[in-house]
């Protein structure tokens, strides 16, 4: 068997990251290809470069014998490259037919030759033994069949080369059967497939090859019957804590925040407690239900039922501004788009959650409001010119202090703080660190979600991991290994 | 370079409003450019420019409200059948025609906030329904016979200055004051920059927006009132086309389309160089037709300026 793709030392550099650092790759012909590693390993910038998402600033890759420097949507379509993503690709409205063949001709003159349509959607279909009617609204189907859909308009396009981004992730048990025939079938009938995913069971199920991706690198390429699951594990994290978290006396006191049987739409019910002066870390990997949980606790979305109690006293929150009078805040992983107001000062965003606390009837105290911004401007050290700069013009990690300023400012009791340090250079990052263990010898009790390993565990007094919408373990910082988070989050129990 | 471009975007409103006056007085220096002119542009302005405050509210909150030429109308038929068929005194009028038109502005927010329609949309809509309204009110008939005093407030004078201009002067006043002192006009512009992170900073963002939709009712209202005193007569269709007229000041005046900007004084700005432009090409004796398409060209050119404006800083961000 021959090399149906073969990538050679592709580099993709993004500001202050290296995403893929001269990664070389190559599938074979009609085998399965197992993508794994942990969140921001460049997995995903990989499989856009195979796309032709995104350009690689060097390297080249081989294409069925033939050289492309790079690729484009079209282009890649055309020679028969197909990725399924986790968001489904599909207009709801349309047909099962219609969507099939988005894309394609199937004209006769200027109209849509219908008979045709149907009898090759039904000869796709047939072809994958399913018993979809070509006829069917895409939204009047099941997740599971919408899946379907996607692999079938990659058919229809004559595919070769399938990549499919965690498939398994919005399926039923008995989905996952059904996918896996599929995949096989696939692979025999000569598509070779990339298939990502976070579940090792799977893995090691359907795949021939697996190839371990971690900080932009391939570690290892091997056949899958030659490494075992807990040798993967530690090749996708094993690496030794490069950066020194400040050391910190713990002093944990009362119960400070309790959630109990939390639940809502992405969340199963969950309960868990942070106390006073600790940081609680909340491990998983993405789509773990981690962001939603604080969004839950929070009041930004609709719990469906569960509790939550703040220093024993249970407490009714049904909005952010409920969350904040009860001192709870939440700094989110969206920094752009949730965290700060770009296009306003750096005063005004510090003090948009205490302005009535600064006002005097209506009108806001403006000696008080400066006060209020330069201290916890000095306090965090952001670095300005002036209070008045636009947040927008502010470098990563310092629009970060002023997100977490404005938190500060409103003298909260537990702090949520979502990736706290995404996308901010190790300087700053630094000084986040600092700040948060400033913080909980104040007396805070923090709730810190990390996909970083590292941070997570050289942050954390304790750590809870998530998987499928819920706690599925609980460490104590002795027990703290990336082997063990790593099997729960991927909810291995053996 | 950057104070170079910083002072042409405070002050490029100005400019354009003093080149206008220039224009047209060079053109018409006899009829244009007398003291008594100047006075009726003001007057003039002043109707438009109460309720363009109030779409400023609104837009600043990023949505927008195309209803409020129909609550112009409404006001002024409904005062007028008040004053006329029941008899009813100046104050009892004015004060249930301003609370109607608020809960009316109410009404809108809170369908347009609570089922996330389209503003545009959604005001289009109620502009139409309330058009209807204002016809079923007076029969479709112009309402005179107004008794004299309710002449006062559109036509009448303290000392030098007319009335419209006070009212006017007072709500430029007030608006201002709200949006920069207040903690309530801070957390408009906070929403309509960004309702999300506003949200999650504890703002009631529904209640406030559905609030900016209350005050543009309440001003449309005001200016209904005052319309009413000039032209001494209820017309059903009396703010006609005055939600163009007051977007395109409010967007000359550099009230983003898209929310989170908008100041008081270069609002006013922009709503003084839709008076001049009025006054001096009715005086210039451009025919209606034109007037209609060079009315349309700059609001078309007002809005081009606001997107590329913003796909300019938008593109800076990204690099």
């Amino acid at each position: 068997m021959g090399n149906i793709l073969e990538i050679k030392n592709v580099t993709k550099r993004y500001p202050g990251v290296v995403a893929l650092d001269k990664v070389s790759f190559s599938v074979k012909e009609g085998e399965v290809h197992a993508l794994v590693g942990e969140n921001g390993a460049g997995k995903s910038t990989l499989i856009k470069a195979i796309t032709g998402a995104i350009t690689p600033d060097e390297g080249e890759i081989i294409y069925l014998g033939k050289k492309y420097t790079e690729l484009n949507p079209i282009l890649s379509s055309e020679i028969g490259i197909e990725a399924i993503y986790q968001e489904f690709n599909l207009a709801p409205e349309l047909t099962v037919e219609e969507n099939i063949y988005m894309g394609t001709k199937v004209n006769k003159g200027i109209f849509i030759d219908k008979k045709k349509l149907t009898d090759s959607t039904l000869e796709i279909l047939k072809s994958l033994n399913t018993d979809i009617r070509p006829g069917t609204r895409i939204k009047d189907l099941t997740v599971a069949y919408m899946q379907l859909v996607e692999i079938s308009k990659a058919l229809a396009k004559n595919v070769k080369l399938l990549i499919m981004d965690e498939p398994t992730a919005p399926l039923t048990e008995n989905e996952v059967d059904v996918l896996f025939k599929l995949v096989r079938k696939l692979k025999e009938k000569g598509v070779s497939i990339i298939y990502i995913s976070h579940r090792m069971d799977e893995i090691f199920e359907l795949s021939d090859t697996i190839t371990v991706m971690r900080d932009g690198e391939v570690i290892k390429t091997v056949p899958a019957k030659d490494i075992t699951k807990n040798q993967l594990i530690y090749d996708m994290v094993g690496r030794e804590l490069t950066e020194t978290y400040p050391v910190r006396e713990v002093e944990c006191g009362e119960k400070i925040l309790e959630i109990k049987d939390l639940c809502g739409p992405s969340n199963q019910k969950t309960s868990f407690c942070v106390h006073k002066g600790e940081i609680v870390g909340l491990a998983g990997l993405v789509g773990a239900g981690r962001t939603e949980i604080a969004r839950l606790i929070i009041g930004a979305d609709k719990k469906f039922s569960g509790e939550i109690f703040i220093k024993g006293k249970k407490v009714e929150i049904h909005s952010p501004k409920d969350a904040i009078e009860q001192g709870i805040a939440y700094v989110s992983e969206d920094r752009k788009n949730q965290g700060v107001l770009l296009k306003m000062s750096i005063r005004w965003n510090i003090t948009l959650p205490i302005l009535k606390r600064l006002s005097h009837f209506l009108f806001i105290d403006r000696k008080k409001e400066n006060a209020c911004v330069e201290k916890y401007k000095d306090a965090l050290h952001i670095k300005t010119p002036s209070i008045n700069q636009l947040v927008g013009n502010l470098s990563g990690g310092n629009q970060q202090k002023v997100a977490v300023a404005k938190w500060l400012a409103s003298e909260s009791k537990v702090l949520i703080l979502d990736e706290p340090t995404r996308g901010i250079d190790v300087g700053a990052k630094q000084e986040i660190y600092e700040l948060i263990n400033q913080l909980t010898k104040e007396g805070l009790g923090i709730l810190m979600i990390s996909s970083e390993m590292e941070e997570i565990m050289g942050m954390s007094d304790r750590m809870l991991v998530m998987a499928e919408g819920k706690v599925v373990g609980e460490l104590s910082k002795e027990e703290f290994s990336q082997d063990k988070i790593m099997r729960y989050a991927s909810n291995i129990t053996a | 370079m950057s104070r170079v471009k910083s002072f042409i975007k405070q002050y490029f409103v100005l400019v354009i409003l003093l080149f206008l006056i220039i224009l047209f007085g060079i053109l018409s220096p006899d009829s244009f450019l007398t003291m008594s002119n100047m006075f009726t542009i003001v007057r003039q302005s002043s109707i438009m420019g109460i309720a363009t405050i109030g779409l400023l509210f609104v837009m600043v909150a990023g949505g927008i409200d195309l209803s409020l030429s129909s609550v112009i109308s409404l006001q002024s038929v409904l005062v007028a059948v008040l004053l006329t068929s029941f008899g009813w005194g100046l104050f009892q009028a004015y004060v249930f025609g301003l609370c109607v038109t608020t809960l009316i502005g109410t009404l809108t927010g809170a369908v347009i906030v609570k089922t996330g329609i389209f503003p545009m949309i959604g005001t289009l809509a109620m502009q139409i329904i309330l058009q209807g309204v204002a016809y079923l009110i007076c029969g479709g008939m112009p309402v005179s016979n107004l008794p004299s005093e309710a002449k006062i407030i559109g036509q009448g004078y303290v000392g030098p200055v007319p009335w419209p201009v006070i009212v006017f002067v007072i709500v430029i006043i007030i608006a201002a004051v709200t949006l920069n002192r207040t903690y309530i006009g801070r957390h408009f512009y906070a929403i309509g920059s960004n309702e999300e992170a506003a949200r999650l900073s504890g703002i009631n963002t529904a209640k406030l927006k559905i609030t900016t939709y209350a005050i543009g009712g309440f001003l449309s209202g005001l200016a209904g009132i005052i319309m009413l005193a000039r032209i001494s007569s209820g017309q059903p269709t009396a703010g006609k086309n005055y939600e163009m007229d007051c977007l395109t000041a409010a967007v000359i005046g550099g009230v983003s389309l898209t929310g989170g900007e908008g100041k008081i004084s270069t609002a006013v700005c922009g709503v003084l160089i839709i008076g001049v432009l009025t006054n001096g090409m009715t005086i210039l004796n451009v025919s209606e037709y034109y007037q209609l398409i060079i009315r349309g060209c700059i609001f078309l050119g007002a809005v081009c300026l606001d997107g590329i404006q913003k796909s300019l800083t938008g593109r800076k961000k990204a690099a």
